[in-house]
């Protein structure tokens, strides 16, 4: 048992014991640290303007990500080096190739978003040596709101930053090594009078702890829980971290599925994933935004249970099975089975998700996800429309259908299902289809979109998976890589 | 002091000096911002024994208090003071209008949920915001008017409508060939500054007491933290260097936030700061007004129109603050660029039981401007042509076609011109023609095109607005302190008129400071706002500057014995005769004769003046023009869009900073597309804001910028009038050329009925709405 916490700030040690559990890395480094560089925006991970970048050691090698600091918790930087917009310039004070290119750019007006930009770019250029393409820029500063600028200008930088000469040394050179000497097999406690910060490193710890405080909350990307926190001021007196648990963020393929651990995040599973279903990865590029992608983590998703999460209809369309385990064992289930209404599901007293097992495609299959939403890029959805259909010699054979943003839960829509199965593949049967949908949901009216609206989209998705199974040169998409979704 | 003059040198060869007005100077914090060293209120290192305040909000709409129990909030941890409207030493109102309609603190009626009813300071902010949630409040509830139906029926004004008019139009429109009648709704929009509201107080002696605020109005906050605590405007001193965004979201609604930290200040002798939270923010801060606007149209067979009638309801929220102006303002837009044979506009500025409604960029006349447009599409459809023809058949211009709704004459019209410059630039006929095509495919995705001109009124207003002052200090080094009314925001001010300064006494704009803006220097400023800033403020400062450099020619003059034909300044240099020293050489020399080197400068629009009794006047010393067009697609099955390229040709004047000004056109058309096209704020039964944060509030994003987008910015623009160096005011008019996106959008749902039928898309223009217009068309369509 270890009790303080061990990262690098730039190429400081800190050593943090007694440390509040839900203390954000963004409180910490402007109160305590007094660095003040980084910006509070929102508090909710939704504007960027808090962005540090997080370099953490896969396998010997550090990769440097974009994280919001306000909805991490400081203790979940154990083992890392955080880097923020005060470390980047070089010892003699020359402005790092991403300042320069910002400031050569006009990349600021008010300013107040540009640390935050600073950083998501700076997690760009240390993740890729040449300049990225205008989609992948997008979607490095899709999570990073500017409203003065229009955004163009601070594109530009992000090419511009790749023309200028590249800082002189690795100055964060030896990291590797450093944070390697932090790595250990201890379990992590910190925190004093009954409030602990709790971080195992085995599965098998992990299934302990939660034996031994069978109220704790398990925390991973904290992209939930963080809000829960800096929101709504709930106060957690006992928080479970898995992000240190060895191989809980583990992709591998069995042969005719992945098994996806719990602790994947987005972004660990983007790939994967998104070789089997094109369409599902695509529909994980739409989630959140990479400071979001680079924390949240499947399991979360799952285990929050969200009748607004966008991965549960895609694995329910998918077939997938959830494992649950705990330390009586393990058990598994239907993925579907597992939300039982609002914020209810089948998760017992010390059990956690282990892993999901997605299966892979059977042939014919075609998968599609629809995500309907206000904007494009980090935004909630309205209706999340996912299908797993097999057409055989024109008809039916199998459909998996799943909504989310219409029930209380992720739902099939059975009615829908059955209207489709045995049928021939054709416009009469899709509208039966479509017609049979309102019978599967009663949704609400909120902020997001109305009932009328999501149960009349929810309906022309039907028509546009149609649409794209049957007629391959139609044009449906107005964002993501038609390439990919069409395949 | 160096008795020896430096020497001066490396500014000798120089032929031009660095940061001259017209260059591409960059934005005098660039490298402050890029490093995390740009100080904001809440970076500034706190004073020992800093309190942090936080607001205890009402959840009720309408309701008298009956009781107010803050005993849990005065026990929590941490906490110090709890203060209420009976702490109020002075009035207890913010109301930027004088109108008492605006209490700090809500004691006894209840007019908005989220209306503060009081505050708690503690020695951490997380202990304050926690205690500002252990309040109980007992409420009666009233009956809330929460939407425009219910304040219409209410008809309860926040401030005297207005009216303008001119000819006879309701004879006009039953006289004409053809008429038609509308309504359009048009949204509010949150400004989203990505610093939000912020006041640090710290007590000084007597009743002195020094305000840091994130505000466009230092002198409005000093007044009414002075009226509050009741002190004289001179004990109150407000400063601020720069705010993280403003929008005109901090023109009045910093009030609150300086006035109730300056309280606890004084109350504790602590000094004392107040951050909400972002949805605390949002929820108390006003907006962008949404309206109601009805229209009535007579045109002739080509589109002609003949007389036009606008009634412009707006929901103001429970107070007055500026919906008097704005409202104003929209009826001073509604004829955008065009000319009406007669008309007649009218203003209802409606009580709300909802937050107050505030200024925000264009101050109303954006909404004036979209109700106009949407007026040019219903003909346009009505006539069966393209909007674009529409637009310019009723341009101003032409014989006896130069008078305004307001009867100022439009001297200085460019629209047509820059229309077609546009039109020809952007390759608008082609690309509509191919768009058509496309359409008649009859695919899921239909495009759309659109091309929309703006003409915006410079000046404020309220006539006395529109002053300023300066003051500028020239150092015995040859350095400069310059300092001005206007605030910083991020609209690239300080360098602006640091350029102005530097060219008047041709130095290097690194040898020019400017300070943060403090009422301790320039007394009396007006807000930063009307997109005013580098017009009044330049000129101010040219004024000071100038005033300074006439006494040192006057001085070289006698010193030198110079005609003062003979004495130029050059670059970092002054020509005497036929010797060049530096310029600091010549300040120094003119110490040591006791030459006054410090000079206040103002400056006052000339021209202006408006009867708004009348309804006549010259309300505007100019206009700023611009035009966008807009080209989308349209997903038919969902409603969604995207837009695929925008050109925008823009008319700055011969602009200070080409490089800042396309700046605040790019930034500025994307917010007036955001606000027509995903903005939404959306209100719950019980009067509940619930976007009230990003998560539920979408502005746009990075990926939402048009895929190809043409920014130009008019060349050899020069303002007709006497504006600082001839340049135009660029904070506000870029605004509506996201109105392009809207029309667009409306292009390409009504290709489902085949150009037939005017959409009628209100804004903003959610996918949710444009799949509604979308389905009402192919209801219409038989299958
Ligand atoms: C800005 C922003 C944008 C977002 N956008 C989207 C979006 O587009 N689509 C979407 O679906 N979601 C979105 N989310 C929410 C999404 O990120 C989360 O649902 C995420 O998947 C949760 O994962 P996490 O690891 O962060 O979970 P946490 O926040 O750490 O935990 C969430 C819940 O799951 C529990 N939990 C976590 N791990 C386990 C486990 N292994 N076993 C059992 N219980 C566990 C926790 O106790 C908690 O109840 C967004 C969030 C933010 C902040
Ligand atoms: S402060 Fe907005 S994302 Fe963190
Ligand atoms: S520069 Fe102001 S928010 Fe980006």
């Amino acid at each position: 048992m270890r009790d303080r916490v061990r990262f690098l700030l730039g190429n400081e040690t800190r050593e943090l014991a007694e440390v509040d559990p839900t203390l954000t890395v963004l409180d910490w480094l402007r109160l305590d640290e007094r660095k003040t560089g980084t910006k509070e925006g929102c508090a909710e991970g939704d504007c960027g303007a808090c962005t540090v970048v997080v370099g953490r050691l896969d396998g010997d090698v550090v990769r440097y990500e974009a994280v919001n600091a306000c909805i991490r918790f400081v203790a979940t930087l154990d083992g890392c080096q955080v880097l923020t917009v005060e470390h980047l310039r070089e010892p003699d004070g020359a402005l790092h190739p991403v300042q320069q290119a910002m400031v050569d750019c006009h990349g600021s007006q008010c300013g107040f978003c540009t640390p935050g930009f600073v950083m998501s770019m700076f997690a760009l250029y240390q993740g890729s040596d040449e300049a990225p393409s205008g989609s992948q820029v997008d979607d490095a500063l899709a999570g990073n709101l500017c409203r003065c600028t229009g955004y163009t200008p601070i594109v530009a930088a992000a090419g511009r930053m790749y023309e200028l000469q590249g800082p002189a040394a690795d100055r964060f050179a030896g990291v590797a090594e450093r944070l390697a000497a932090l790595r250990d097999g201890e379990t992590l406690r910190v925190g004093a009078a009954g409030r602990w910060f709790l971080a195992p490193a085995t599965v098998e710890a992990f299934a302990e702890l939660l034996a031994e405080y069978p109220n704790a909350r398990i925390v991973s990307g904290a992209t939930d829980v963080g809000l829960w926190v800096t929101k709504f001021q709930r106060v957690l007196d006992v928080v479970v971290y898995t992000g240190r648990i060895q191989g809980f963020r583990d992709v591998r393929d069995t042969g005719d599925a992945l098994k996806i651990s719990a602790g994947a995040t987005y972004t660990d599973i983007i790939g994967p994933v998104g070789a089997l279903y094109p369409d599902f990865g695509e529909l994980i590029r739409r989630i959140g935004a990479v400071q979001v992608r680079n924390v949240g983590t499947i399991g979360g998703n799952i285990a929050n249970g969200s009748p607004i999460g966008d991965t549960p209809p895609a694995l329910i369309a998918a077939g997938a099975t959830l494992v649950l385990r705990s330390s009586e064992g393990r058990r598994s289930m239907p993925i579907e089975d597992f939300f039982i209404d609002y914020g209810k599901q089948d998760r017992r007293a010390g059990e956690f998700v282990e892993s999901v097992i997605l299966p892979k495609p059977a042939p014919g299959t075609r998968f599609r996800a629809y995500k309907i939403t206000k904007r494009f890029d980090q935004d909630i959805s309205a209706v999340c429309a996912c299908f797993s259909v097999r057409i055989d010699g024109g008809v039916v054979a199998e459909a998996r259908i799943a909504f989310g943003g219409m029930a209380a839960t992720p739902k099939r829509a059975t009615h829908a299902e059955k209207a489709l199965i045995g049928e021939s593949w054709d416009e009469a049967t899709v509208r039966r289809a479509m017609v049979a949908l309102s019978q599967d949901f009663t949704p609400l009216t909120d902020w997001r979109a109305s009932a009328a609206y999501r149960i009349t989209v929810a309906a022309n998705l039907l028509m546009k998976l149609y649409v794209e199974t049957t007629d391959p040169d139609a044009d449906t998409r107005l964002v993501g890589d038609r390439r990919l979704v069409h395949a | 002091m160096p008795d020896v003059p430096e020497s001066g040198s490396e500014g000798i060869i120089a032929e031009r000096i660095s940061g001259a007005v017209h260059s591409d100077r960059r934005h005098d914090s660039a490298h402050k911002h890029v490093t995390g060293e740009a100080v904001y209120i809440d970076d500034i290192r706190e004073p020992a024994g800093l309190l942090h305040v936080y607001l205890g909000l009402s959840d009720r709409p309408h309701a008298k208090l009956v009781s107010l129990d803050l005993s849990k909030v005065e026990t929590a941890p941490g906490v110090v003071r709890v203060i209420t409207a009976a702490d109020v030493p002075g009035v207890n109102d913010v109301s930027c209008m004088g109108r008492h309609d605006e209490p700090l603190f809500a004691d006894d009626l209840i007019e908005y949920a989220g209306q503060p009813l009081f505050a708690v300071a503690a020695e951490t902010r997380e202990q304050a915001r926690r205690a500002a949630r252990q309040a109980v409040a007992v409420y009666e509830d009233r009956e809330p008017v929460l939407t425009l139906d219910k304040a219409r029926d209410a008809a309860i004004v926040v401030f005297p409508p207005m009216t303008l008019r001119r000819g006879d139009a309701e004879a006009a429109i039953a006289e004409a060939p053809r008429r038609l009648e509308g309504r359009i709704a048009i949204g509010g929009q949150d400004h989203f500054y990505l610093e939000g509201q912020i006041a640090m107080a710290i007590p000084g002696e007597d009743d002195e007491v020094l305000v840091h605020s994130s505000t466009q109005h230092p002198s409005e906050v000093q007044h009414i933290v002075a009226h509050v605590l009741h002190v004289p405007a001179n004990a109150v001193s407000v400063e601020v260097r720069r705010m993280g965004g403003a929008f005109g979201g901090k023109e009045t609604q910093a009030n609150l936030f300086a006035a109730t930290a300056a309280l606890v200040a004084k109350k504790t002798g602590r000094a004392a700061k107040l951050r909400p939270d972002r949805d605390d923010d949002m929820v108390i801060t006003g907006k962008r007004h949404d309206f109601e606007v009805d229209y009535r149209v007579g045109f002739d067979d080509d589109g002609v129109i003949k007389g036009v009638e606008f009634l412009f309801a707006a929901r103001c929220g429970f107070a007055a603050d500026l919906s008097g102006p704005v409202t104003d303002r929209a009826l001073f837009h509604c004829d955008n660029t065009y000319f009406y044979e007669a008309v007649t506009a009218s203003s209802l500025p409606l009580k709300t039981n909802t937050v107050s409604n505030t200024a925000f960029r264009g101050f109303g006349g954006p909404q004036g401007m979209v109700a106009a447009e949407r007026v040019i599409e219903e003909v346009a459809y009505a006539v069966g042509k393209d909007p674009l023809e529409i637009r310019k058949l009723n341009f101003y211009g032409g014989e006896g076609r130069d008078l305004t709704p307001y009867h100022q004459t439009v001297e200085d019209n460019i629209a047509p011109e820059l229309v077609a410059d546009l039109e020809a630039r952007c390759d608008y006929q082609v690309r509509r023609a191919a768009i058509r095509e496309h359409n008649a495919k009859g695919g899921w995705l239909r495009k759309g095109i659109a091309l929309t001109p703006v003409k915006f009124g410079i000046s404020f207003t309220a006539t006395q607005y529109n002053q300023a002052g300066a003051l500028v200090h020239v150092y015995t080094d040859g350095t400069v302190h310059l300092n001005h009314g206007g605030t910083e925001m991020g609209q690239g001010l300080y360098v602006k008129v640091a350029q102005v300064v530097a060219e008047e006494f041709q130095i290097d704009i690194e040898k020019v400071r400017v300070t943060a803006t403090t009422t301790g220097k320039v007394p009396n400023t007006s807000a930063t706002a009307a997109s005013s800033g580098a017009d009044l403020n330049g000129k101010a400062a040219q004024n000071a500057a100038a005033t300074i450099k006439e006494r040192l020619i006057a001085f070289a003059v006698e010193n030198w014995g110079v005609p003062r034909e003979q004495i130029v300044f050059l670059p970092n240099r002054v020509r005497i005769g036929n010797q060049e020293i530096p310029f600091g050489d010549l300040v120094r020399t003119a110490y040591m004769a006791r030459v006054q080197l410090s000079s206040t400068g103002f400056y006052k629009t000339p021209e202006i003046h408006w009867d708004r009794a009348a309804g006549r006047g010259k309300p505007f010393y100019y206009f700023s023009y611009g035009a966008a067009a807009a080209e989308v697609t349209v997903d038919t099955l969902t409603g969604e869009y995207r837009v695929d390229r925008v050109d925008i040709l823009h008319d700055v004047g011969h602009s200070l900073n080409p490089a800042l000004d396309r700046g605040q056109v790019e930034g500025g058309f994307i917010q007036g597309m955001g606000w027509l096209t995903m903005e939404e704020l959306w209100w719950d039964l019980r009067g509940h804001l619930r976007t009230h944060a990003p998560s539920t509030y979408k502005i746009p994003a990075c990926g939402d910028r048009p895929r190809i987008f043409n920014v130009d910015l008019l060349e050899n623009g020069r303002n007709r009038k006497d504006t600082i160096y001839r340049s135009k005011a660029v904070g506000e008019p870029p605004l509506m050329l996201g109105m392009s996106v809207l029309h667009a959008i409306s292009d390409a749902v009504a290709s489902v009925a085949g150009h037939t039928v005017c959409p009628r898309i209100d804004p903003p223009a959610t996918p949710e709405k444009v799949l509604a217009a979308i389905e009402a068309l192919r209801a219409l369509k038989p299958a």
